[in-house]
Formats: structure tokens, C-alpha cells, sequence
């Protein structure tokens, strides 16, 4: 059982564990799965503006909140206590065509030299990271949620609007993966 | 909504949040070297899980229609219809948001599961992400949706 734990979760096991989500908050109390509004919360609730989107009671979404933080310390957990420290078992098609782009660092989640306080300082990270991040929060709330709420919450009620920004995430990470990362890295 | 008297429960939404950050980092959707084998095609591993949790949760989803289930609260459990409008918002915010998410290789969740992952960038990520929404809520009026 603690050998099955500490090793990375097969697909068919952590996919359907992230989809019981949905019916968790659904049942706790009415909650839609939604991440990315925690970000309209922070910016009502920390940033003080007049802008009218985010003029509303921020309150509301504390719940929502709380999970995110929650979702902090799973993080941490798996990290400290549930990890078998072992790399990830990439595909050796994506290997070579991140090596053929200069990225010669697979341990850990995320290549060390872009995704640290020295890649963040270089321009090449700071795209990355922060370009990235930018357009993660713009892009999520402009479409009305991510992946979260649109492929998993709201595919799963058959919402028509979440499949086109399901159809949106996609062609926009082909976007990035073929011709903008390239040019960064 | 606000019905004052309901029991906030944030005891029980810091757990299923905690569950939410496990299994992001035990499946490795937390890694953006996953995300790059994905947008590659090159493996089954993050389409098999998405799909399974859609699967999953339109499973589960459609129980708790057909049965009329009620929350914790006994209150019924209503999932409001998204406004299609002209579809604008969907498309364009989507591609917006993909471009990110491959580059940064995490969406909004997997950023928080990050930071307790010990990848501690990831603050200046989110911020990124944060100062991004404010953008949007500020240029929205001129957007079109």
C-alpha cells in the first residue's frame, strides 16, 4: 500500500480521484469547482481599486479560498511525506524535443534552470513565469474560468461554452508549445 | 446566498483542498514537463486524466440531478447555465489562457500545489496571474465578449 502511495499516481487512478471533486463541492454546500475565481477574490479583496469588477462582497468566495490554501498544503504534503523522489517518467519523444530546444535539466517538476530565483531574473524565465502567469490569470477570467472550471466542472454538466474554451486552452497551448516557446527558450 | 445561520464549513473546503493538492502532485499535472508532453502529444498521461475526471464528474453530476440530491444544508443543488453570449469571451479568452498555461506549464490550481511543492517562483507566478485578472476587470468594458 506505501509503495502504491509514494509512487507517481497512474492516470487512471488521479484522474477520476480530481473528478470527485466536483460532486464534493456540489454536495458540501452548492459549490462550483472553480480556481481561477479565487483570483478575482484576491484583487477585491487586496487590491484596492474602483474598478467595478471587482466591486462585490469578496466574502462570498472564502470558501473557495480556504480550498486554495488547502490545495497549498496537499502540495506540501505530497512533497515532504508522500514523494518516492524518483524523476518523471517523460515520454523519450518529449525529451529529445526539449533537449533539441536547450532544455537539458528533467529532474524534479519543472527544468531548475527557468523555474528558480535565477531563471525568474533571466529573460527567457521571466517570460515564462510572469508573461505566462499573466496570461493565465487574464485569459482564465476573460474565457470565465480554467481548467478547472471549464474542462473539468463545466464539461461535465455539457456546457457548450466551456467545450469552445476547452477547444481555446488547447489551440492557445499549441500556440505556445510550436511557435512562442521556441522563440523564448 | 447569504444566509447567515448556514455553517461555513471551511473546515471541510480546507480539506478537499488539501486532497485537490495531493493528488495534482501525485499525478504529476503539477509538472510542466507534462504539460509540454501533452501539448506534444506524446503521451496518454494528462488526456487520460482529464478525461477520466470529466468522465467521473459527468457521472456524478448527473446522479445528483436525477436523484434531486440536496447539500450538507439540505438546500437543492442548482448549476447555474453558463451564458454562451457570442462566444467571443469563450474562444479568445481560452486561446489567451492556453498560451500561459503552456508556457508557465500549470493552470491556477497546480500553481498553488507548486508553491507547497517547495518550487517557491511559483509566488511570483501567481502574482503575475493575479496582476493578469486585475487587467482583464479593468479592460473589460472595451473587451469584446
Amino acid at each position: 500500500m506505501w509503495d502504491f502511495i509514494s509512487q507517481p499516481w497512474p492516470w487512471y487512478v488521479s484522474g477520476p480521484l480530481i473528478g470527485l471533486v466536483v460532486p464534493m463541492l456540489l454536495l458540501a454546500g452548492g459549490k462550483q469547482f472553480g480556481v481561477s475565481e479565487n483570483l478575482r477574490h484576491i484583487c477585491a479583496a487586496a487590491l484596492p481599486t474602483r474598478v467595478s469588477f471587482f466591486q462585490y462582497d469578496w466574502r462570498a468566495g472564502i470558501w473557495n479560498l480556504t480550498l486554495v490554501a488547502g490545495v497549498l498544503v496537499g502540495g506540501f504534503i505530497a512533497a515532504t511525506f508522500l514523494s518516492s523522489g524518483l524523476p518523471i517518467a517523460l515520454s523519450a519523444a518529449t525529451v529529445a524535443d526539449l533537449q533539441a530546444l536547450g532544455v537539458n535539466e528533467f529532474e524534479g517538476l519543472a527544468p531548475d534552470g527557468l523555474f528558480s530565483m535565477e531563471g525568474l531574473l533571466s529573460l527567457r524565465g521571466f517570460l515564462i513565469i510572469v508573461g505566462g502567469g499573466f496570461l493565465v490569470g487574464f485569459g482564465s477570467r476573460y474565457a470565465g474560468g480554467c481548467t478547472s472550471g471549464h474542462a473539468i466542472s463545466g464539461l461535465s454538466d455539457l456546457q457548450l461554452p466551456s467545450l469552445i474554451a476547452v477547444i481555446g486552452f488547447f489551440a492557445g497551448g499549441l500556440l505556445a508549445t510550436f511557435f512562442i516557446l521556441p522563440l523564448i527558450l | 446566498m447569504n444566509t447567515p445561520k448556514k455553517s461555513r464549513r471551511l473546515g471541510l473546503y480546507l480539506l478537499i483542498g488539501v486532497y485537490f493538492g495531493i493528488v495534482l502532485s501525485k499525478s504529476e499535472a503539477v509538472s510542466w514537463f507534462r504539460m509540454q508532453e501533452m501539448f506534444r502529444f506524446q503521451a496518454i498521461h494528462m488526456y487520460g486524466m482529464i478525461g477520466g475526471a470529466i468522465v467521473v464528474g459527468l457521472i456524478a453530476v448527473q446522479i445528483i440531478k436525477r436523484t434531486r440530491a440536496k447539500d450538507l444544508d439540505g438546500a437543492d443543488i442548482h448549476i447555474p447555465p453558463k451564458d454562451l453570449g457570442s462566444g467571443t469571451r469563450y474562444w479568445l479568452g481560452g486561446t489567451l489562457f492556453g498560451i500561459g498555461w503552456a508556457l508557465i506549464g500549470a493552470c491556477p490550481g497546480p500553481m498553488f500545489a507548486l508553491i507547497g511543492n517547495g518550487i517557491y517562483v511559483m509566488i511570483a507566478g501567481l502574482f503575475a496571474a493575479v496582476i493578469g485578472t486585475w487587467t482583464y476587470g479593468a479592460l473589460r468594458p472595451y473587451l469584446p465578449h
